[in-house]
């Protein structure tokens, strides 16, 4: 982490373009979680990059006065892992929603996952297709009924924090647009962590799905006896779908992505020029 | 069949060694200073069915597999019947007796029989059969014993254990020969004497890998796809010797995903596929056109649609290189057409990509990519590699990321960089990088971003190794073409010239932007333009007639369309036979005139 010896503020953080989301969306919750985490942590936004995907939350980037990339439907993680690959002294986050995280870009949720990559991965779950207008998503209840579905949908909702921590991601959290100041720390813990830093932001659509009260009901904190170092107590907690807990579900350090490609190089040595390389194909 | 240019097919079964007797006979025969040139089919499978390995070595540089073949080697019985039949008059056959009996035996053949079980089992030392082949191929066809045991040596001299008996088994292959083939063989080899030539053996994929490195490329991110696979295979090995890193991604989507992410850092980044690969690539490829991020994706071509024949070749991809992606990203396409200019064409690509910042696909194919070839020594001193223009730090945030300049180029900064922040943006966006879907700006960052590519078009007509021409500059019949065909064009033109026809060939290596200025010269004073191409529905020969059409009217030239579409390359004896072809009918329609 490259940081500042002073911390810029909150509002020079932010970028003047003015966000597109519909005024209550979960989404604004989630960026200032964001700008107070990165200003707490006093981050150089010069060593910051956002990748985003598609989708309400795909905007985000531009809303952050750090670089970023707004990269294509569902493939934010690839595009984050080689970000970080190639200059590992930048502080990489990737943020989407839960259509580019569990749709169209799950497949590469396990890869990110088991490659440790030292990113962290914050997804605004709305359990709907916002940008789109309003369609069911991977997480969305059964018995949805939107033009998409106007029978009611009837696959079953995935369970993101089971299914991450069954990849073997080494952080696993969830935290809730309407409590920014909790979710800020959870950003900061994922920061901190070095690898993988999963965070699902329940962040509610106000427009096609509003969730705030039943939110507002079901969520909870992990119970204070909850050991996060263990992996098997922490699915058990995201298979009780009755509560929503919010917290860290999981951790534990293991060396990220980065250092293993260093230990390659190191492996691999450094002697080596292209003429020596070329005289292996004499005749 | 003169001495000194002979072509042998080796056929057997997969998995029996074939290759490795082939390209251990072929690295024999270029140690020694002759010039190869190989030819390869393979079962799609992992083990069984039928493999064919041909080579072609000559003491002049090799530019095709030939037309057919002089010599087989069969190692089975299928590798016996299988080819016989394709075997020219006079032709030699040297097959393992121990497990094929020649069936169809002609008198116009001359038979060697090698007992390699009987030989192998006498050293007991059955893993050694391929050596007692190879020892016996090169006492037959001239090649020397000290060179043939060097090889060894040098190929397989990692298995110190069984060193001694491979040795032993060549040895033995090479008495045997010596002492029961009494009749010479009518094809063989001589090579030079003294001193082994300068020069390098290796793959059309090895080549595109070691001018990856030579350009400067330091993240590669790939999914296995026949045939490219050995390019990461290598890379895999030699790039984190230079601080660079080779990752096997999850599928191809992520790979060109990853090498556009690392390549917005400022590194350079590639991926290689295959066609299948590619088609999955391009949603990503309009991305780093869109995001002016630049990017190189190796296509090596391969018989399609769909899974196609993996292990068979084809120039199909053409058209999606030049076109696909929605609504219109521009990239650079270059196609190497030999060994050695894989090499030089690595180059380019990170040059035009990291200079004008965009996707550049290089077109190889199957038959291009695991063929050996002999080659000069590459001009290391030659290579000027260019940078990507980056902006001079201000600090004052004001700068557009995407500012419009007259060349289309905008200095880019890099994460890291100072008060340089920007979102590098799939939507479209106006010149601070923020989305933007005003009409003019949609039109104003349409024209910037194209107005690149004909920059470069400008540029290109001053770089080197970016068009090939040759031949007869005042012929009335030409020929155009690109990628691997080159070989077997030339080869047809010598073969023509020498009967008395004149022709003229050119071959851009940058195919997208085309060389307008240089292709629009040539095509006047022509009366017919050939062009061959491994595709059906004869792609390049439409791009050229559609682009050139006002040239081609005015002068009165016509287009001729030569599409091969089995999987194998050009024969040269099928462009030489359209060159007469075209040549006789032209002097009728003189005569008519």
């Amino acid at each position: 982490m490259i940081t500042l010896t002073e911390s810029i503020s909150v509002k020079d953080l932010k970028s003047d373009i003015k966000p597109i989301w519909c005024p209550g969306c979960g989404d604004f919750g989630v960026l200032n979680a964001m700008l107070k985490a990165l200003t707490d942590l006093k981050l150089d936004p010069d060593y910051v990059a956002i990748a985003s995907g598609i989708g309400c939350s795909g905007r985000f980037p531009a809303f952050v006065n750090a670089y970023g990339f707004h990269g294509v439907h569902g493939r934010v993680l690839p595009l984050a892992t080689g970000i970080k690959l190639a200059k590992p002294e930048l502080t990489v986050f990737a943020v989407g929603g839960d259509g580019d995280a569990f749709s169209i870009g799950a497949g590469h949720l396990p890869h990110a996952a088991r490659r440790n990559v030292d990113i962290t991965y914050i997804v605004m779950d709305n359990e709907i297709y916002g940008l789109t207008k309003g369609q069911p998503s991977p997480t969305s209840p059964i018995g949805m009924e939107k033009k998409a579905s106007p029978y009611g949908t009837y696959d079953n909702p995935l369970n993101p924090i089971a299914m991450v921590l069954a990849y073997g991601a080494t952080f696993v959290a969830r935290g809730f647009s309407s409590q920014p100041r909790e979710l800020a720390e959870l950003i900061k813990l994922g920061v901190q962590h070095p690898g993988f830093s999963f965070i699902q932001a329940i962040s509610p659509c106000v427009t096609f799905y509003d969730t705030y009260a039943h939110f507002k009901e079901t969520t909870t904190p992990i119970p204070d006896s909850h050991d996060p170092a263990d992996r098997l107590a922490a699915m058990r907690l995201a298979f009780e779908t009755n509560v929503q807990y919010l917290g860290v579900f999981y951790q534990e350090e293991q060396l990220p992505h980065h250092a293993r490609v260093s230990q390659v190089g190191e492996k691999a040595g450094s002697n080596f020029s292209l003429e020596d390389l070329l005289r292996r194909f004499e005749r | 069949m003169p001495v000194n240019d002979m072509v042998i097919r080796i056929g057997g079964e997969s998995g029996e060694g074939i290759v490795t007797i082939g390209e251990v006979f072929v690295r024999i025969a270029a140690f020694a200073g002759l010039e190869v040139y190989t030819f390869r089919t393979f079962p799609a499978e992992i083990l069984g069915g039928h493999v064919t390995f041909q080579a072609r070595i000559s003491d002049k540089p090799v530019l095709s597999q030939g037309d057919d073949f002089d010599v087989l080697i069969s190692l089975n019985q299928e590798g016996y019947d299988n080819h016989i039949s394709e075997l020219k008059p006079g032709g030699v056959v040297l097959y393992d007796s121990s497990t094929a009996t020649p069936t169809v035996v002609t008198e116009e053949h001359i038979l060697y029989a090698l007992p390699v079980d009987d030989l192998a089992r006498s050293i007991n030392f059955m893993r050694g059969r391929n050596l007692v082949m190879i020892g016996a191929m090169v006492q037959l066809f001239g090649l020397s014993l000290d060179k043939a045991e060097q090889m060894v040596h040098r190929r397989l001299g990692r298995f110190k254990d069984v060193l001694p008996k491979n040795l032993e088994a060549l040895d033995l292959g090479y008495r045997y020969a010596q002492d029961h083939f009494t009749l010479r063989p009518p094809v063989y080899l001589e090579p030079p004497g003294g001193d082994t030539r300068q020069g390098l053996v290796m793959t059309g994929n090895q080549a595109l890998a070691l001018g990856a490195i030579a350009a400067g490329c330091r993240v590669y991110a790939g999914y296995p796809i026949t045939p490219a696979t050995d390019i990461m295979e290598f890379l895999a090995k030699e790039l984190p010797k230079v601080g660079g890193v080779v990752v096997q991604a999850e599928d191809e989507i992520s790979a060109i995903n990853i090498a556009i992410g690392a390549s917005f850092t400022g590194a350079r980044a590639m991926t290689a596929t295959s066609g299948p690969g590619l088609s999955l690539m391009i949603e990503a490829l309009g991305l780093a056109s869109m995001t002016e991020t630049p990017l190189v994706v190796i296509d090596v071509q391969r018989a399609g649609p769909a899974t196609g024949m993996p292990t068979k070749t084809a120039q199909g991809d053409l058209y999606l290189a030049f076109y696909a992606g929605n609504d219109e990203p521009p990239r650079f396409v270059i196609a190497p057409s030999s060994v050695e200019d894989c090499f030089y064409q690595m180059i380019n690509a990170f040059n035009l990509a990291e200079r004008y910042q965009m996707p550049v696909i290089v077109l190889s194919d199957q038959a291009l990519a695991p063929r050996v070839e002999t080659c000069p020594p590459f001009q290391l001193d030659q290579i000027a590699l260019l940078d990507r223009e980056l902006v001079e730090p201000s600090g004052n945030g004001a700068h557009q990321r995407y500012r419009f300049t007259e060349t289309g180029v905008s200095p880019m900064p890099l994460p890291g960089m100072k008060g340089l922040h920007y979102t590098a943006e799939g939507l479209e966006h106006n010149e601070k990088g923020n989305p933007d879907y005003t009409p003019q700006t949609h039109q104003d960052m349409t024209e910037k971003r194209w107005r690149k590519v004909n920059t470069a078009r400008d540029q290109l007509a001053l770089w080197p190794n970016v068009v090939e021409e040759w031949g007869d500059e005042d012929a009335a019949i030409a020929i155009m073409g690109w990628g691997s065909s080159l070989g077997p064009v030339q080869e047809a033109m010598t073969r023509a010239q020498s009967a008395g026809y004149k022709v003229a060939a050119l071959f851009p290596k940058v195919l997208f932007p085309m060389p307008d200025l240089r292709i629009r010269r040539f095509i006047r004073g022509r009366r017919v333009i050939i062009i061959p191409e491994l595709n059906h529905l004869g792609q390049f020969a439409r791009v050229v007639q559609h682009r050139y059409s006002p040239e081609l009217i005015r002068h009165n030239v016509e287009v001729i369309s030569l599409t091969k579409y089995q999987g194998l390359p050009f024969r040269p004896v099928e462009i030489f036979d359209k060159i007469v072809e075209v040549a006789q009918s032209l002097t009728v329609r003189v005569s008519m005139e």
